[in-house]
């Protein structure tokens, strides 16, 4: 079972879902946490676990062999991301803007430019019981997620069986990294803020999931906190409302003390037993 | 004309709140840009009337003719996107997984494949509320934001600005630390950070300030919701006062600010409210700090 | 001494683009044949990503000495700008060409 938790703009409380829902999942299922956020993972702050395992991860970029290079111009001239300049006699590649497409290195007469494996981020594997949690972060300055999210997912899927339940922090918005984690998952949970900004990116990020036919439903984090709109346009479109967590100051410090908060506030708990039995219905296949 | 960028780094730090507010303090001087184009919410609060609509492109994509492809399957090969597939016996191109790197155009031996300009959404010039206009976009999906939409929506911005003769450009920037914002800050006078006291945006706030101090920017800092952790938000004010940045306004965990956007309004907008206060003396501190 | 400008415009009077990547035009002027001429950046200003890294590569081969800007070249335009014989001028940028020329002259302009 494989489940994404998008949102459609930042800050609505992602990770704060993901983070305390994978935790208490965990108390009693096997669970998969994994952070795919990688520009700026930091589920890590609230997930006490010990580190299991570390990878780097790479991505392939042509390296100038300056003694075979007849100075042509063709690598430059067929790379549409500007990553191959050549400035004089020098050819300068700039990793983070290329997209590893191999145009350069295979196009090239003299084969001057083989391609090379770089650093391009980290996966971390820690483990705690039941839980396993994984993140991955791109280096600074590497600004492609896409390569680095689909070989997370990758290594998710071979080291853990479909019994497991994965879930799936994504990044915010709707450009290519959050379709990259969506589409390999079975459903998405979107998570909302019941403001008017909130409404505006929740819609924009339902389109996507409809455009992707992914099935979903709408947390509403902070619920309380502003007017109705949310809920009535999800009733109105029959969109699941798994769970509304409630607006609270105390949330808020728990959050930014980096503590999990089910542990701490129960009204809260409650709401996440919510989306335990909305998780757990739909791998029994009662939703389907 | 002064351009000035508000960023945040990281999301939901109130940047888009506060933005509006100065566009209303501004007023008529201003034009307003929308760079945060994956989020873009400005309009929520300026009852923009899309005045002028416009086609956006950026990037490419490839496109196979049909007509003159022999399915000799050499760009399915090379493609390390697995963006060709074949459907029906005919080899086909994915959209949503085409980087646009134009390598099967190159190889295709009977020349089927061109790539063609992709587009990723719309930009629109409104005239707002507050008797100005404002530039904003909407992008499809799976679009990317791009240094070059920002710099198209900045761009129109700017002429606006000169034509109409303003006396700012206030743009709410984009998030994250890439390109985009890159070209949020690029032309800017003033950079205005707004942030809050937790782990994960001082965390973004120091690595989006590496940009703005590449491109010698003069920056000040709005904390806001400061009261929720004391702790982070005095580590936040080391931090501003080591780099020597202008630490302008702490503001308080207040949920007036989601009742003023519930109203579609900015929270100066909102009478005797104490975070509008503040905004209005930061916004007399930047006007002064910026000339 | 080829001295180059980022320029919204095509003469002298014309105002400076802060941007380096993304700047419309740079204005090439050669000292010692008192000549000057504009060179159409909307090429790079086409592009997605990597704008600055394209400028830089046509700064290039345009063999300017000088650059006279506003806010200063990004990193990766930066690294290409280090590979040729460049001094780079910032803090231009709500010049006109022709001011920014003088301040130069009288050593007003920051150095990069």
């Amino acid at each position: 079972m494989k489940i994404a938790i998008a949102s459609g703009k930042g800050g609505t409380g992602k990770t704060t879902v993901s983070t305390n829902i994978a935790s208490y999942l965990a108390e009693t299922e096997k669970v998969v946490l994994v952070d795919l956020d990688v520009e700026e993972p930091n589920s890590k702050l609230f997930i006490k676990a010990d580190l299991y395992n570390k990878e780097d991860k790479f991505k392939m970029i042509p390296q100038w062999n300056q003694n075979l290079c007849t100075l042509c111009g063709i690598c430059q001239e067929v790379c549409n991301y500007n990553s191959v300049i050549q400035a004089g006699n020098t050819i300068m590649v700039f990793s983070e803007l290329c997209h590893s497409c191999y145009a350069c290195s295979e196009l090239c007469p003299t084969e001057a430019l083989p391609m090379i494996p770089v650093k391009m981020g980290e996966l971390t594997h820690y483990k705690n019981n039941n839980l396993d949690f994984i993140e991955s972060r791109l280096e600074i300055g590497q600004e492609l997620a896409v390569p680095l999210i689909a070989q997370t997912i990758d290594y998710v899927n071979n080291l853990f069986t479909d019994d497991f339940i994965k879930l799936y922090d994504s990044p915010p918005g709707t450009s290519c990294p959050v379709i990259e984690v969506t589409k390999d998952a079975d459903f998405v949970i979107l998570v909302t803020e019941p403001t008017p900004f909130g409404l505006n990116d929740l819609k924009l990020a339902i389109e996507t999931m409809q455009e992707l036919q992914k099935q979903f439903g709408v947390i509403i984090n902070r619920d309380g906190l502003g007017d109705a709109e949310v809920e009535n346009y999800c009733i109105k479109n029959k969109i699941p409302i798994i769970a509304k967590i409630p607006n609270s100051k105390e949330i808020a410090h728990y959050y930014s003390r980096g503590m999990l908060i089910y542990k701490q506030v129960s009204e809260f708990k409650e709401q996440m037993e919510k989306v335990k039995r909305y998780i757990i219905n739909s791998m029994r296949g009662v939703l389907k | 004309m002064k351009e000035i960028v508000i960023i945040s780094g990281k999301g939901g730090t109130g940047k888009t709140s506060v933005t509006s507010s100065f566009a209303l303090l501004a007023g008529k001087n201003a034009i307003i840009a929308d760079c945060d184009v994956d989020a873009a919410d400005m309009h929520i609060l300026m009852q923009p009337d899309y005045e002028i609509k416009e086609d956006f492109y950026s990037g490419e994509l490839a496109v196979i003719n049909p007509e003159t492809c022999t399915q000799c399957g050499i760009c399915a090969d090379i493609c390390r996107f697995d963006a060709i597939s074949i459907i029906n016996n005919k080899h086909v191109v994915e959209p949503l997984s085409c980087e646009g790197c134009g390598y099967c155009a190159r190889v295709c031996p009977v020349n089927a494949i061109k790539n063609i300009d992709l587009k990723v959404g719309q930009y629109f010039i409104s005239n707002i509320k507050t008797g100005t206009k404002m530039v904003h976009a909407k992008l499809g999906i799976g679009a990317d934001n791009s240094g070059k939409l920002v710099a198209n929506v900045k761009n129109e911005a700017k002429k606006l600005a000169l034509k109409l003769n303003k006396e700012f450009i206030l743009i709410d920037g984009s998030p994250g630390v890439g390109c985009p914002v890159t070209s949020s800050l690029s032309g800017a006078h003033f950079v205005v950070l707004v942030t809050e006291p937790t782990l994960s945006a001082l965390h973004d706030l120091k690595r989006v300030y590496v940009l703005v101090k590449k491109f010698n920017i003069k920056a000040a800092c709005i904390i806001n919701k400061w009261d929720i952790n004391t702790a982070v938000s005095s580590e936040i004010k080391d931090f501003l006062k080591k780099e020597g940045i202008l630490h302008i306004a702490d503001l308080n965990y207040d949920e007036a600010f989601t009742k003023a956007m519930i109203q579609g309004k900015a929270i100066v907008e909102i009478e005797d409210s104490e975070v509008g206060k503040i905004l209005k003396e930061s916004w007399e501190t930047i006007k002064k700090n910026i000339s | 001494m080829k001295i180059a400008f980022t320029a919204k415009g095509k003469d002298w009077s014309s105002s400076m683009d802060p941007r380096f990547g993304r700047t419309e035009y740079f204005l090439i002027y050669d000292e010692e044949k008192d000549k000057i001429e504009f060179i159409d950046n909307s090429e790079a200003n086409q592009e997605a990503h990597g704008a600055g890294p394209k400028t830089a590569q046509k700064l290039f081969d345009l063999g300017a000495q000088v650059l006279i800007t506003g806010n200063g070249p990004g990193g990766n335009a930066a690294s290409v700008l280090d590979k040729m014989e460049l001094k780079i001028y910032i803090g231009a940028g709500d010049m006109t060409v022709k001011a920014a020329y003088e301040a130069y002259k009288n050593n007003q302009l920051k150095k990069f």
